[in-house]
């Protein structure tokens, strides 16, 4: 099976068995070993990338279903040596001990702090038809948020603060 | 997981004739089921047809209804203003169940068509008349706490895990389908799911090939004042154990008409009809609601582990009208 995927701004052909997941593209084909595999079940949140702008999990889908697609990986975040915001956020707060679960976590943070400068509320949000305030989102909301992301080592407390950071900052995050 | 050969298709029509042409062919939607019961053979597919560029993943608002594509995401579901507006019930029900990621990808359809979360249909060393028609049901007696105590057979006890179907439900949404021969039809939502009876196996009411390329949730002025109560273990990311999807149409004090749906505790999405006529021109009091799920819990069917569920349930669906009469949700 042909797939031309688009991986943090580089484009590659694969030709693989269609049973090959993303997850598995892009660690044993193009070598990009920051997306973990933890549970490879769609339990923990380890492998999560953002495909297309939306935060997915890498093990349940199929390479072959990204045809076309652009997917944005650990890899790509930082500008040469200057971290992405939320990596900077991550350091600063101590969001993460053996770091295991670190690179889902920041993909995943980007998106939550994107989602609530949209407005889109979550299931801890007091009423669905508000609009929701980044300004001023709760760690309640926070957790919420984030609960797509498990920690083995519970640094959850440092994790929500990084999260805390960087939605509380001007201007939201850019991609 | 089996070798299978995967199919693009930008066209529903021939999508329903690709996988029509194979008994062992599915399409392939977000893949947040699919995909992992692949890995865990539970599922072995010689063909997968991706429909997610079938062009069916638009959400068309008017003032008759709401037309959500089949390839919608459950984020974009829950997330949309219009949804959010009219049928707060149905966006409470979908961010209550799993994460963004996994609502993120996965589809509409593709919700409606999950499978349960039983432990025996997932592990094939196990007796399961699901996954292996006759093989018999280790969860009769085995560890069934989180299992069905409503639409229950002795062949099956598996809980249907869909938030989103218990609002759907209490909606009168109706599926639109495509089949390979070109036909389309629709199906009302509550005929579309099938209790296991005798024949666990078939879970809904579509033909092998046959596409659902839209559902149509008719506008009901009363569900903007709509709630979604789900209990569970976990404060998130969670199957319900019992979850109550409610509508209350209210003159003063006294019920014009209610609806309720019930989760985590049935076979299939769960329509209370009788406690919804008996709840029709009576007082919003607690006393009412308490005997409304007297009602609706009357035929529950408890085993071993699972028999908590029937109070709990009846519970819920007390606080769930209480919270939505109190403007308290």
């Amino acid at each position: 099976m042909r797939t031309r995927l688009h991986v943090n701004d580089t484009t590659h052909e694969l030709s693989a068995d269609p049973r090959l997941t993303l997850l598995d593209a892009l660690r044993d084909v193009l070598g990009l070993f920051g997306t973990k595999k933890g549970c490879d079940q769609g339990a923990c949140g380890a492998c999560t990338v953002i495909i297309d702008g939306q935060r997915v999990l890498s093990c349940l889908t199929l390479a072959a279903a990204c045809e076309g697609q652009h997917v944005l990986t650990i890899e790509g975040l930082a500008a040469a040596d200057e971290l992405h915001p939320m990596q900077a956020a991550f350091l600063h707060c101590d969001g993460f001990q053996c770091g295991y679960c670190t690179p889902g976590q920041i993909l995943s943070a980007i998106c939550a702090v994107q989602e609530a400068h949209a407005g889109v509320p979550s299931h801890v949000t007091p009423d669905v038809r508000q609009t929701v305030n980044a300004a001023t989102l709760t760690d309640d909301e926070i957790r919420e948020r984030m609960s797509g992301n498990l920690c083995r080592c519970a640094a959850y407390p440092n994790i929500v603060a990084a999260v805390r950071q960087v939605l509380h900052a001007h201007g939201g995050v850019a991609l | 997981m089996r070798a299978f050969t995967f199919q693009r298709s930008t066209d529903a029509a021939d999508a329903a004739a690709a996988v029509a042409a194979s008994s062992g062919a599915m399409f392939l939607g977000g893949g947040t089921t699919l995909v992992d019961l692949m890995k865990v053979d539970v599922l072995a597919p010689d063909t997968l047809v991706d429909v997610r560029r079938l062009g069916l993943s638009n959400i068309v608002v008017s003032d008759e209804a709401i037309v959500v594509g089949a390839t919608v995401t459950n984020s974009q579901l829950a997330w949309h203003p219009a949804v959010r507006d009219r049928f707060p019930v149905l966006s409470e029900a979908i961010l209550s169940g799993a994460t963004t990621q996994i609502r993120n990808m996965a589809t509409v359809a593709g919700n409606m068509l999950q499978r349960t979360r039983c432990s025996y249909f997932r592990d094939v060393h196990a007796s399961c008349n699901r996954r292996q028609p006759g093989s018999g049901c280790d969860a009769l007696d085995g560890f069934n706490r989180g299992h069905a105590v409503l639409g229950v057979s002795e062949q099956c006890i598996a809980t249907h895990p869909s938030d989103m179907c218990v609002a759907m439900i209490v909606l009168d949404a109706d599926v639109h389908t495509a089949r390979a021969d070109g036909s389309r039809r629709s199906i009302p939502f509550r005929d579309f799911h099938l209790a296991p009876a005798d024949t666990p196996h078939r879970e809904v009411a579509l033909e092998h090939g046959e596409l659902i390329t839209h559902i149509v949730i008719p506008h009901l002025p009363a569900a903007r004042r709509s709630h979604y109560l789900k209990v569970r273990d976990r404060a998130s990311y969670e199957f319900a154990l019992a979850s109550a999807a409610v509508v209350l149409d209210l003159d003063g004090g006294i019920i014009r008409a209610a609806r309720l749906g019930l989760g985590g505790v049935a076979t299939k999405p769960w329509r209370a009809l009788d406690a919804e006529h008996f709840l029709a021109g009576r007082a919003a009091s607690d006393e009412t609601f308490r005997q409304a799920a007297e009602i609706a819990l009357a035929g529950a069917v408890g085993r071993e582990h699972n028999h908590f569920k029937i109070e709990l349930a009846k519970r819920t669906i007390v606080r769930a009208f209480a919270a939505l009469r109190d403007g308290n949700v």
